[in-house]
């Protein structure tokens, strides 16, 4: 494995470890010494492959964008995740974790949600599996996405209001993981993102790096080079970014570009790029970037996108910042928005607003006519219709 | 300054440690809880320094770290409060928070400001063994300062005698795998659960903490330790009104 992958010890350079009280360490330490052993056997990936190709639809279509390529005079090609069932790449790691959970004999799944998107790709699993799902997501975001909650609940899953601190995301994982201390035994809690302690940024990696994975051979097919000049995704925790790179990270080549939500502007107080204004720190069991008070407690970050306003980014990230080998930027809301806009304009194609944020950061971007540049369409912007509406006033 | 001897005195027994948020439930209340504690006969106390994130604890401690944040507790602040308490409460004192305050405080000044104030050791449930070995054992140990670890029903032996090993004043030892403030229930696997710790002679003593909050779970749980905790169930007290007249009916209640 390259040094950007992550070591025996579940460390990316100095990010990552298992930062648990001893009550979730059972559990942690099981995954870890079991997962890959599962994931390696045949019949996980006989299943694994089948339920992506049948039930999410994959592979999912590398897309030439024939007038988004002449606005920006270059080829730019979207990686249609958008299209798989449920509407973006969360559901590749949810399908992964519910064969994972199983064979590990788990009766019981638990999730924490943001927008509701991890929590409806993991109420669809559990209901695919027939298991038990309780889905954590802050009261405030209930509010603000009851779509999802009723799809969640529609699928069977419990879902119970985070009440605690700012009551959102990051609170919402906060009682995933009480949830997972109180019920040790039955239960598996499917982490959304790669984020969390090792191997949980690891495993949701290789379930994402499908992405990358299908995007080799499809560039090939099209083009007669597998590797693109650039490759572009949006970062909240991270995990759609972290599929898009993974087979690209040891191709020096091909430049990795992650894009973060700056809210109303880095510096305006409201904002969620995490990079540029966190600090090495501890959260939700890893050790990565953090946006947080010098006292060492953790800001509550802001986004107009639910998917991007995390307040870390997973530690895999934090190493490819730190090394170098990440270029990490910030697009604002009123940037993503216009890019979404323009993408339904030229394309036909409606983007998730976390998606709009690595849309945008093309206009900032100078490519050789010759380049081959693919973004990740992470998810599509039905659940964001809302928010479209409002902002352009439709 | 206070040493850990009480710890290892066999004339001690059922030792009662009480927990409390500092800054709860005034920034200013935390060196007068500490001396009336003291006074009305607490053996050793876990004075807690709040964070955003606690995962490890229920509501009610939850609620008190909210608190305390907001009052402005921080722990610079802390450590001012601790110079003063420490000329007034002499009975053994462990702080108990999360590593990220820690790392931001910096985790050697950290160590060198326990050491100043008197402070005997920590309890971070979220930093973990080889974390702990690996990146900062010769830290804590070059100050003096002891690392208390916590062992769960789930904890295998071998990770107990290593536990053990990297003790130096009592192993912390949680009464279920559950976060704080649910009732202890002393039952068959609990109580097997107590004799087998008993029966692999740590060279540590054990405390039994989360879920005690009453004189008959501190008996239970003392017949099988050195001594227990008192957490949830006294941050529930500073809740109320008058809670400084009620500390010492309240310690009583519990010995």
């Amino acid at each position: 494995m390259s040094k950007y992958h992550v070591n025996e010890k579940g460390y990316y350079g100095p990010f990552g470890g298992a930062y648990v009280p001893e009550m979730l360490y059972p559990n942690v330490e099981e995954l870890q010494q079991k997962y890959l052993a599962i994931m390696e056997e045949d019949s996980f990936k006989a299943e694994f492959n089948e339920l992506l190709r049948d039930y999410v639809g994959r592979p999912s279509p590398l897309y030439y964008a024939k007038r988004l390529s002449e606005k920006y005079k270059t080829n730019v090609f979207l990686k249609r995740e958008d299209l798989n069932h449920t509407g973006a790449h969360k559901i590749n790691n949810t399908i992964g974790q519910i064969l994972l959970a199983e064979r590990l004999g788990k009766k019981r799944i638990i999730a924490e949600t943001g927008a509701g998107q991890h929590g409806v790709a993991t109420a669809t699993v559990c209901a695919l599996k027939g298991l038990e799902c309780v889905v954590y997501m802050g009261e405030i975001d209930i509010q603000r996405q009851a779509p999802n909650v009723a799809r969640m609940k529609m699928m069977g899953a419990t879902v119970v209001a985070a009440q605690s601190g700012s009551k959102t995301l990051k609170d919402a994982t906060n009682e995933a993981l009480r949830d997972w201390i109180n019920n040790p035994v039955d239960t598996h809690y499917i982490i959304g993102s790669v984020v969390g302690p090792h191997p949980y940024p690891d495993l949701v990696a290789r379930f994402q790096s499908i992405i990358s994975e299908e995007t080799r051979k499809q560039l090939n097919e099209k083009t007669g080079k597998e590797l693109p000049d650039y490759v572009l995704a949006c970062v909240g925790g991270g995990s759609n970014a972290a599929g898009m790179f993974y087979h690209f990270l040891d191709e020096p080549s091909v430049q990795l570009i992650a894009v973060e939500a700056a809210g109303h502007g880095v510096d305006s107080g409201e904002s969620a790029a995490t990079t540029a204004l966190g600090h090495e720190g501890v959260l939700h069991g890893s050790r990565s970037i953090l946006m947080q008070t010098p006292d060492g407690q953790v800001i509550e970050p802001y986004s107009i996108s639910a998917g991007l306003d995390y307040p870390g980014i997973g530690p895999q990230h934090a190493w490819l910042y730190k090394s170098g080998r990440g270029t990490y930027v910030s697009i604002t809301d009123n940037e993503a928005m216009e890019a979404g806009l323009q993408l339904t304009r030229l394309e036909g194609i409606i983007p998730a607003i976390e998606s709009s944020h690595a849309l945008a950061q093309l206009e900032k971007m100078a490519f050789q006519p010759e380049d081959n540049v693919v973004v990740c369409l992470s998810g599509r912007g039905d659940k964001d219709l809302d928010n479209y509406m409002k902002y352009f006033g439709f | 300054m206070t040493t850990n001897n009480i710890f290892t005195d066999p004339e001690k027994s059922r030792l009662l440690s009480i927990y409390f948020t500092a800054g709860y439930p005034t920034l200013g209340s935390t060196i007068d809880i500490a001396e009336s504690l003291e006074k009305a006969g607490a053996d050793f106390l876990e004075i807690g320094f709040p964070y955003s994130d606690p995962v490890a604890d229920g509501p009610v401690i939850q609620h008190s770290s909210e608190e305390a944040l907001k009052n402005g507790m921080t722990l610079e602040i802390l450590f001012t409060q601790l110079r003063e308490l420490r000329q007034r409460v002499s009975i053994p004192i462990f702080l108990m928070g999360y590593f990220n305050p820690v790392l931001q405080f910096g985790v050697e000044k950290f160590c060198i400001a326990c050491k100043e104030v008197g402070v005997n050791g920590v309890i971070i449930p979220d930093l973990p063994m080889y974390e702990y070995e690996e990146l900062y054992r010769d830290v804590f140990e070059s100050n003096g300062i002891s690392n208390i670890f916590l062992i769960t029903p789930q904890t295998s032996e071998e990770r107990i005698r290593k536990i053990d090993q990297l003790s130096t004043s009592f192993i912390y030892v949680l009464s279920s795998n559950a976060t704080t403030g649910k009732q202890l229930e002393v039952n068959n696997s609990a109580s097997d659960y107590f004799t087998r710790l008993a029966s692999m002679k740590l060279k540590n003593p054990l405390v039994i903490g989360f879920g005690i909050s009453n004189a008959d779970t501190f008996r239970k749980a003392t017949d099988h330790a050195k001594g227990a905790i008192v957490g949830t169930a006294f941050v529930r007290l500073l809740a109320e009104e008058n809670y400084a007249e009620k500390i010492p009916a309240f310690i009583k209640a519990l010995k």
